[in-house]
């Protein structure tokens, strides 16, 4: 968004090499090598399971990696104000109003009282949940509560935004209008970076896609390129909503099988 | 039979005409009691969120002990602070043995471990669910501790209750460190210890009911005021 301070150097891109999370010595994440420009609104695909939580949870520094590094164009230091945010699948509000859940976190990030009130109100204005802003935010629903969390993060400001499968819990209306925030934020210049297994959802919302499977990169292309003519057998599979261990099945001139 | 019900009806009279004496062995009780769970809670609120939301070696074992002190005995815990205050003890130089003061201290000692433990657990369970957000928030340390305890302070209430039921029931302590002197040290678990061995069941009886009533009382209120604030608060 125009606060963004154009002159500092952006913390963009986020290079991954080689990067793995590993438990009890199983692979969760298997040596994923990518890097995150500006811009385009990347989509982490891939079915359940194929570590797209634990990528981004990787990218924002939730999780270490196992082995490989993992940077950003400006390293984080602990004690400064966070530039990325992230909304969860699920939402932790705090017990208190919806405008107290986004003050709360503008204070964490070192803005003034005198400020806070006044950016936690345009938080809300651009989610349309301001007539909400004194009810407990525990209390409202799970859509409103989505958008609160979209609204909470926006009003942070950051360069770069995950969301992990935002519209995992919601139904269509509610989805709608998560998507269209999501276009606004990154209309104010905000990085998107968001997981899904939802294909309708990965062309609507997305520029370009990273496609895991069994937390392997498969493939990194936009999104056209990567619906039209997918480069993984995978990815050809996952397209066709079919079962990848019958993928003997799939045409075998299909450009997939003639890219392997 | 008689003498049961003969005890009884003495005992609600008794109530009836508060008794200077009976008023003035409550107040104390309640002075002592609610003096020791609060600074129990002062100190036992961030003792327990610290070791929820801290990770250092040796933590398991801390919380092992802290979780064993609950069960600590009251006649330990009193014969430790007598030993402490007596004039040759280490405090002995305050001379606050058999006083109020000193039994506030015995009391304090008995409930922190409580109060500090169920707060751990709590605010651990909070902190398993919150701490991604957090983190992701840049919340870490105190200022989480702090953000968790304020957010499940309703819970807590359930901690500190404990801590006031035990400091309000217990006698072993308070006997030891107070001496149970008439007009200066007898609170109501005291007497109703002394006045049993002595005969006069009726005095017994009547604090014995009053000591039900206002642990009852307290636990409802604080009930209450936990079911109305999850319904806010969600």
């Amino acid at each position: 968004m125009a606060d963004v301070n154009p002159i500092a150097i952006s913390i963009l891109p986020l290079r991954l090499e080689a990067v793995s999370f590993a438990v009890n010595g199983v692979a969760i994440i298997d040596r994923v090598s990518l890097t995150i420009e500006t811009g385009p609104r990347t989509i982490i695909l891939g079915p359940n399971g194929a570590g797209k939580s634990v990528l981004m949870r990787l990218c924002h520094g939730l999780l270490a990696p196992t082995s490989g590094r993992l940077s950003w164009n400006v390293p984080e230091r602990p004690g400064e104000r966070r530039r990325q945010a992230m909304v969860f699948q699920r939402q932790m509000m705090l017990r208190r109003s919806a405008l107290g859940n986004i003050t709360y976190a503008l204070k964490l990030a070192g803005v003034s009282a005198t400020e806070r009130k006044a950016q936690g109100w345009a938080a809300l204005e651009r989610v349309g949940l301001a007539p909400l802003a004194k009810r407990p935010a525990r209390v409202l629903s799970g859509g409103e509560q989505q958008r609160l969390a979209l609204a909470r993060a926006w009003a942070l400001k950051p360069e770069v935004l995950f969301l992990d499968e935002p519209t995992a819990n919601l139904d269509p209306g509610a989805t709608a209008e998560v998507e269209r925030i999501i276009h606004a934020i990154h209309a104010a210049g905000t990085k998107i970076v968001m997981s899904t297994h939802n294909l309708g959802q990965a062309r609507r919302v997305g520029d370009e896609v990273v496609f895991l499977y069994q937390g392997q990169l498969k493939e990194h292309a936009g999104v056209d390129q990567f619906f039209t003519t997918p480069a993984s057998a995978e990815a050809e599979a996952f397209i066709k909503g079919e079962l990848p261990w019958l993928y003997n099945d799939v045409d075998s001139s299909s450009p997939a099988r003639r890219l392997r | 039979m008689d003498v049961i019900s003969e005890a009884f009806s003495q005992a609600i009279r008794l109530i009836g005409t508060l008794d200077d004496k009976l008023i003035e062995i409550v107040a104390l009780s309640l002075r002592v009691s609610l003096s020791a769970v609060a600074i129990a809670t002062v100190l036992g609120l961030p003792v327990g969120a610290g070791l929820a939301v801290a990770k250092f070696p040796g933590r398991q074992a801390l919380v092992v002990m802290l979780n064993a002190l609950m069960g600590l005995p009251p006649v330990v815990v009193g014969l430790l602070v007598y030993l402490l205050l007596s004039r040759s003890g280490p405090l002995g130089s305050f001379g606050i043995l058999f006083t109020p003061e000193a039994m506030i201290m015995a009391q304090t000692v008995l409930i922190l471990p409580i109060i500090a433990a169920l707060t751990r657990q709590a605010v651990e369970d909070a902190w398993n669910e919150y701490r991604e957000q957090l983190t992701s928030l840049g919340a870490r340390g105190w200022t989480a501790a702090l953000t968790l305890v304020w957010d499940i302070r309703f819970s807590l209430i359930t901690a500190v209750l404990a801590g006031l039921g035990r400091a309000a029931a217990e006698v072993g302590a308070v006997i030891i460190v107070g001496g149970n002197i008439d007009g200066v040290t007898r609170v109501m678990t005291t007497t109703i210890a002394l006045e049993t061995s002595k005969g006069d069941l009726p005095l017994a009886l009547s604090l014995g009911m009053i000591l039900v009533t206002l642990v009852l009382l307290l636990n409802a209120a604080a009930q209450s005021l936990k079911q109305l604030a999850e319904r806010r608060y969600g």
